[in-house]
C-alpha cells in the first residue's frame, strides 16, 4: 500500500527557521509480521508497496549526546513522530516503547533536517 | 524527608486510584498530554496557566495557590500525587510548589507517565471532579527558594548546581534540545557552578536512582553536602527535579532552587559568566 504523497518521517518544519536550527526528527514505527514479510518481498524484489509499519504513538525518544550524555527526551506523538532542536555534530537517539528499545547513531547539521524512520 | 515520605510507585497509585483521600495531579511541560489519556481520577495542573503569575515573571502568590487548590477539591490534609512527562520535570515543579506553600503530605510517582506508559498500565480521558475545598497556605516558606541577589553571593562560596545538559553548560546550546533555542540573553553558566545535569538522577525509564547511587553523583562532582546548596537550570523547573533529589530524596536540608534560573541569570547585566565544560 503506498501512500499517495506522504513523506516519512518527522512533524512538518513549516514555521521553524532551518538555517538558525538543527533539527532532529522522525517516526517511530512498530513492524507487524505482514509488515516484515512484506519488507522480505519488497528488499527481493518482487513487491514495490512502501511497508507501513503501525505508528507508536506511545514512544519515548531520548536524544544522547557524542558522550553518551542525556540531553533531551520526547514523547512521540499521536502519529509517532518525534522532532528535536539540536547542536550540529553526532549524537545517539534511544527509543523506548512497551516492550521494546532501540538506538539510532545520527549526525546533525544546520539548514539540513535529519528525518529519520525508526522501526521497533 | 525520605524517599518513603515522598515517592510512591505505580503500584501504589494503582491501589489509590479510588481513595478520597488521596488527589492524583499531572502536571506535564507539554500541556496537550493530560487530553490525550491520564491515569483514572487525576486532575491536572497547567504549569504556564496555573502555576506561573501571568503578568510578572514570578510563582503564583499565595492567594492564588489557595484559589488553585480550593478549585481543585484538595484540602489540607489530603495526600497529593504527583506525576507528569518528562521524567517528572514539571511534576518535580509542582512538589516544590506544594512545599514551599507548606502542604503537609506530597509525594511523586516514581518513574511519573512514561514508566506508566512504558508498563502498559491504563489511561484514561474522562475529567473526574472533586468538590471544591477551603485550602489555607502558608507563607512561602524562602528556605526552599533562592533569589538572583544570593546566587551572585553565591559564587564561590556556597555550592551551585547547574542541573543542565553539558551543552546548555559549556554554552552551546540555549536550551533542552527539544525546545526551539531561546533563553537567556547569553549563553553559559554561573561561574563555580558544578554541572550535574539532573538526568544522572533518574533511570532510563525515569525512576530515581538509589539513595546510594544518587549520592554518589553529588560528592564524585565535588559538591560538599554539607555546605549550602543552589540548584538552578533555565526556567527552574528540572532545577526543582534535582532539588527533590537533594531535599527529599537525600534529606540534606540547606537546598534551594533558584526559579529564575538562566533565563534570569543569563540576562541580567554586569554579572560574571563562564563558557566552557
Amino acid at each position: 500500500m503506498k501512500t499517495c504523497g506522504a513523506r516519512p518521517g518527522g512533524p512538518s518544519t513549516d514555521g521553524i527557521d532551518l538555517t538558525k536550527q538543527t533539527v532532529i526528527q522522525g517516526i517511530v514505527l512498530r513492524f507487524r509480521e505482514a509488515d516484515s514479510q512484506r519488507l522480505n518481498r519488497l528488499r527481493d524484489g518482487i513487491d514495490d508497496a512502501v511497508p507501513n509499519g503501525v505508528a507508536v504513538s506511545n514512544g519515548y525518544v531520548r536524544l544522547l549526546d557524542a558522550s553518551g550524555e542525556f540531553t533531551a527526551e520526547v514523547p512521540t506523538n499521536a502519529e509517532g513522530q518525534f522532532r528535536f532542536f539540536a547542536a550540529p555534530g553526532a549524537w545517539t537517539l534511544v527509543v523506548q516503547a512497551p516492550g521494546a528499545r532501540a538506538e539510532k547513531k545520527v549526525v546533525a547539521e544546520r539548514g539540513n533536517v535529519t528525518d529519520l524512520v525508526i522501526t521497533i | 524527608m525520605s524517599r518513603e515520605t515522598s515517592l510512591v510507585t505505580a503500584d501504589w497509585v494503582a491501589e489509590n486510584i479510588n481513595n478520597p483521600q488521596v488527589a492524583i495531579i499531572e502536571v506535564d511541560e507539554d500541556t496537550t498530554l493530560y487530553a490525550q489519556g491520564h491515569i483514572e481520577n487525576a486532575i491536572t495542573f497547567n504549569w504556564r496557566e496555573d502555576l506561573q503569575d501571568g503578568l510578572r515573571r514570578d510563582i503564583i502568590s499565595k492567594e492564588g495557590f489557595e484559589l488553585l487548590l480550593s478549585k481543585s477539591g484538595i484540602a489540607n490534609d489530603t495526600t497529593v500525587i504527583l506525576y507528569g512527562g518528562n521524567n517528572n520535570w514539571f511534576a518535580a515543579y509542582a512538589y516544590w510548589y506544594f512545599k514551599l506553600y507548606g502542604h503537609q503530605d506530597v509525594r511523586l510517582l516514581d518513574g511519573g507517565r512514561k514508566r506508566w506508559e512504558l508498563d502498559a498500565r491504563p489511561f484514561v480521558t474522562e475529567v473526574p471532579t472533586r468538590t471544591a475545598t477551603r485550602y489555607v497556605a502558608k507563607d512561602q516558606d524562602l528556605s526552599l527558594r533562592a533569589f538572583r541577589d544570593e546566587v551572585v553571593s553565591a559564587i564561590n562560596v556556597q555550592n551551585l548546581v547547574d542541573v543542565r545538559s553539558p551543552a546548555e553548560f559549556s554554552g552551546e546550546l540555549a536550551a533542552p534540545a527539544h525546545l526551539p533555542q531561546e533563553g537567556g540573553q547569553v549563553k553559559g553558566h554561573v561561574p563555580t557552578a558544578k554541572n550535574i545535569p539532573w538526568s544522572k538522577a533518574a533511570n532510563e525509564d525515569g525512576t530515581f536512582k538509589s539513595d546510594a547511587e544518587l549520592k554518589e553523583i553529588y560528592t564524585a562532582a565535588g559538591v560538599d553536602l554539607a555546605k549550602k546548596t543552589i540548584a538552578y537550570c533555565r526556567i527552574g523547573e528540572r532545577s526543582a527535579f534535582s532539588w527533590f533529589v537533594l531535599h527529599e530524596l537525600l534529606g540534606v536540608t540547606k537546598v534551594k532552587n533558584y526559579d529564575g534560573s538562566w533565563t534570569e541569570y543569563g540576562s541580567l547585566v554586569g554579572v560574571p559568566v563562564e563558557i566552557g565544560a
